[in-house]
């Protein structure tokens, strides 16, 4: 395996051991609380499942990225990858939408235990889709430079692999957290 | 040499022989030689300030009813002694010398990713700094190096002092696993041909486990500490009970990650002695295998015992008997790799240099740690005694006794490698006899200290039969390692510039790292020796007298 590959597991598998302890703590303390109720109240699992469906495309979309660039296939290549970004986008801009939503109705990260260990879990998933976002608009910069020839490093699937697991994760926390409600 | 080997450059390749020189060349290292000993020296500036505030506790609690300090100040000086020792000085000092030799005993020409590499330096000096900018901001933290929820918490704990505590522990923390990924990759992907994973010392055997530990364990603490941060700012109720939340979920987080952080502090300590009993004792390590595998059940136990530090919560029988089990039985592999050190050591020809004397002090003070570790796995045990100062005793046999030992030997054996010159031998002997003196008067009778009742991190204590004379003590006791730490110093300054020039191996040793120069060039090897066996120095000199066919001739493979 090359050796950027090999450290970017590593580090997700420490990445997935902070998440497993935020779903840890969201599940405990729902259960210490009346969290489902307010969950139920505040949640819309089918609005999300929409976004949900779509952050799961843009792992396909990533794919087809990463393969046309192994390809040598550039033009597809920054398409792929650039709809990944746009897929991404619109999944932040869902979350940012029901963010809006429940402030608006004041649900806030301290009105509440729910509403702490939801903000908490979802949020960090939100900033690491966002560096996964920052990470991709680099390597598509790079695509796009004067200098550029070709990929041939493992920015590209180390990026990828990244963002198969941001995507896993948030399987995790739609399960977890708008399946229970339904 | 004939069929030396080729061996890989690490990725990105980048260019080693700085412009720059004198202490730019330092900041802009990415060198893991020098980051490595950029590592050890902010160690060694933490160490002088986490000793500090010990010798200040000491001195407030040398005899009862002082009021040398204010209570306040004294919670500030535990919580920042035991925070200091353990994440700004053990921690980096095994990085320190994990970066320092793992590439070399592989025979590598860095680690895998040396910029990475720095900024994991950096992130753990300047992850320190915000911990101890809390004095200037309003005060320390001062709810103990666990900070159990919810003294931790904004109304019980109202100054800065946690949220500098989370902080900079969050920094130092990404810094570690960073570096934890880097030391991961180069073991695996950057040995020199022949240098299979059966046959690296097992100093790397160690640093490989060890670094599993902090991938898996440091993400649990930053979710804890992070939590405890949302609590503090936003007013929220991850483990404050009065908003539904609960302070044991605190409890659970932070001893997940605590527990596998003590094997985090001890498992290096034992590579080090691994290296260093063989050498001195002239002989192979006695059962290899046994060391490294007992090490690996070691770290996938070492994630099924935290509840032992939560005995006096009341979990129920069947909780507080399943981690007695699972803590009686993590005893078992560290036992094993007692008796193969001594082992190893039975019929040697024994040098008792000062890097061996410390070696051999450790497996004394370390068993004892490990067996009053021990008693506290019995449930009634840890009851009567949970809080005291027998606690106190335990975890600074471990952790002093333990790994301060084990990175002392490391000091005088590595030292030369590293500097080009040898410390001094006589210093070094004065410097060993003040600290096995120092250590034991302080902390020996803490154990009847605690039998007797006396809690720890109160700042005073009543004048009960005995207590004043044995505290007395114990504060001699620490003086006398004050000054061995001062006799330390002097023999590292004096012998930098005037200590006997080294040579490339002048311990006679086996592993690679003595293959090349001291210090080694920036490119650390010109050639790597042929590696066919678990010494290759060795085999290199004794040309058809390598392990495997002695151990086939006459069962076991001894120096003439």
């Amino acid at each position: 395996m090359k050796t950027v590959k090999l450290g970017m597991i590593f580090f997700l598998v420490s990445e997935a051991m902070f998440f497993l302890m935020l779903i840890i703590a969201y599940v405990a303390l729902h259960h210490a609380s009346s969290g489902s109720a307010q969950a139920e109240r505040t949640l819309d699992p089918a609005k999300t499942a929409v976004f949900t469906a779509l952050l799961l495309a843009s792992s396909f979309t990533i794919w087809l990225s990463e393969r046309g660039n192994a390809a040598g296939k550039h033009f597809l290549a920054r398409g792929w990858l650039a709809m990944t970004l746009l897929l991404g986008g619109i999944f932040l801009f869902g979350q940012g939408r029901e963010y809006a939503h429940m402030l608006s109705s004041h649900v806030t990260i301290s009105s509440s235990l729910f509403a702490t260990t939801f903000f908490t879990l979802t949020g960090f998933h939100g900033l690491h889709v966002f560096v996964g976002l920052l990470a991709m608009s680099v390597v598509l910069g790079l695509h796009f430079s004067p200098a550029f020839t070709g990929l041939r490093g493992s920015a590209l699937p180390a990026v990828a692999l990244y963002w198969h697991f941001v995507d896993a994760v948030w399987i995790a926390v739609f399960s977890v957290v708008y399946l229970r409600v339904l | 040499m004939n069929g030396t080997a080729e061996i890989a450059a690490p990725v990105p390749a980048v260019e080693k022989e700085s412009a720059h020189e004198g202490l730019l060349a330092w900041v802009s290292t990415v060198d893991h030689k020098r980051i490595g000993i950029l590592y050890l020296l902010a160690a060694a500036f933490f160490f002088a300030l986490g000793g500090g505030e010990a010798m200040l506790m000491r001195l407030q609690l040398s005899w009862p009813n002082l009021h040398v300090l204010a209570p306040d100040t004294y919670n500030q000086l535990f919580t920042m002694h035991g925070t200091t020792m353990i994440f700004l000085v053990a921690m980096p000092v095994i990085f320190g010398f994990a970066n320092y030799l793992v590439p070399l005993m592989i025979g590598a020409r860095d680690v895998a990713f040396p910029r990475l590499n720095a900024m994991s330096f950096w992130l753990l000096l300047f992850g320190g700094l915000l911990l101890y900018f809390s004095f200037a901001a309003g005060g320390a933290p001062d709810a103990g190096w666990f900070s159990y929820a919810p003294l931790s918490e904004q109304p019980y704990s109202s100054s800065n002092g946690t949220d500098y505590y989370v902080l900079g522990l969050l920094v130092t923390g990404i810094g570690s696993v960073a570096g934890s990924i880097n030391l991961l990759v180069t073991i695996l992907k950057f040995r020199a041909p022949g240098l299979t994973m059966r046959r690296v010392p097992l100093f790397v055997w160690m640093v490989f486990n060890t670094a599993v530990l902090v991938i898996l364990a440091i993400p649990v603490l930053n979710a804890a500490i992070v939590m405890l941060l949302i609590d503090r700012k936003f007013s929220s109720g991850f483990f404050q009970p009065g908003q539904g939340g609960s302070p044991l979920i605190w409890q659970h987080f932070f001893w997940t990650f605590g527990h596998p952080e003590v094997y985090i502090l001890a498992l290096p300590a034992f590579g080090m002695i691994s290296e260093v009993i063989p050498v001195f004792s002239r002989k192979p390590i006695f059962g290899y295998e046994f060391v490294a595998a007992s090490t690996v059940a070691i770290t996938v136990l070492s994630f099924g015992v935290w509840a032992h530090h939560m005995f006096a919560v009341g979990l129920g029988v069947l909780a507080n008997s399943f981690f007695a089990g699972t803590s009686l039985l993590i005893a078992v592999p560290t036992g094993v790799k007692i008796w193969n050190w001594i082992a190893t050591m039975w019929q040697g020809h024994l040098k008792l240099t000062t890097a061996m004397l410390f070696a051999m002090a450790f497996l004394v003070e370390f068993t004892i740690g490990g067996l009053s570790g021990v008693t506290f796995a019995a449930v009634p045990m840890d009851w009567q005694l949970t809080d005291t100062y027998y606690l106190v005793a335990h975890l600074h046999y471990v952790l002093f006794g333990g790994t301060i030992f084990g990175i002392f030997a490391a000091l005088y054996y590595w030292f030369p490698k590293m500097s080009g010159r040898m410390l001094d031998e006589h210093l070094g002997r004065l410097h060993f006899w003040l600290t096995v003196v120092g250590f034991n008067l302080t902390f020996l009778f803490h154990h009847a200290l605690g039998i007797m009742g006396m809690p720890r991190r109160v700042y005073t204590y009543p004048d009960l039969p005995g207590w004043g004379i044995l505290n007395l003590v114990s504060t001699i006791g620490a003086s006398i390692m004050g000054v061995s730490v001062l006799v330390l110093a002097r023999n590292l300054l004096h012998s930098l510039r005037h200590g006997k020039i080294a040579g490339d191996n002048p311990w006679e040793a086996w592993t690679l790292e003595w293959a090349t120069t001291s210090p080694p060039p920036a490119h650390n090897f010109n050639k790597v020796p042929p590696v066919n066996g678990r010494r290759p120095l060795w085999d290199l000199h004794h040309p058809g007298r390598t392990d495997e066919e002695l151990q086939k001739q006459e069962g076991g493979a001894r120096d003439p």
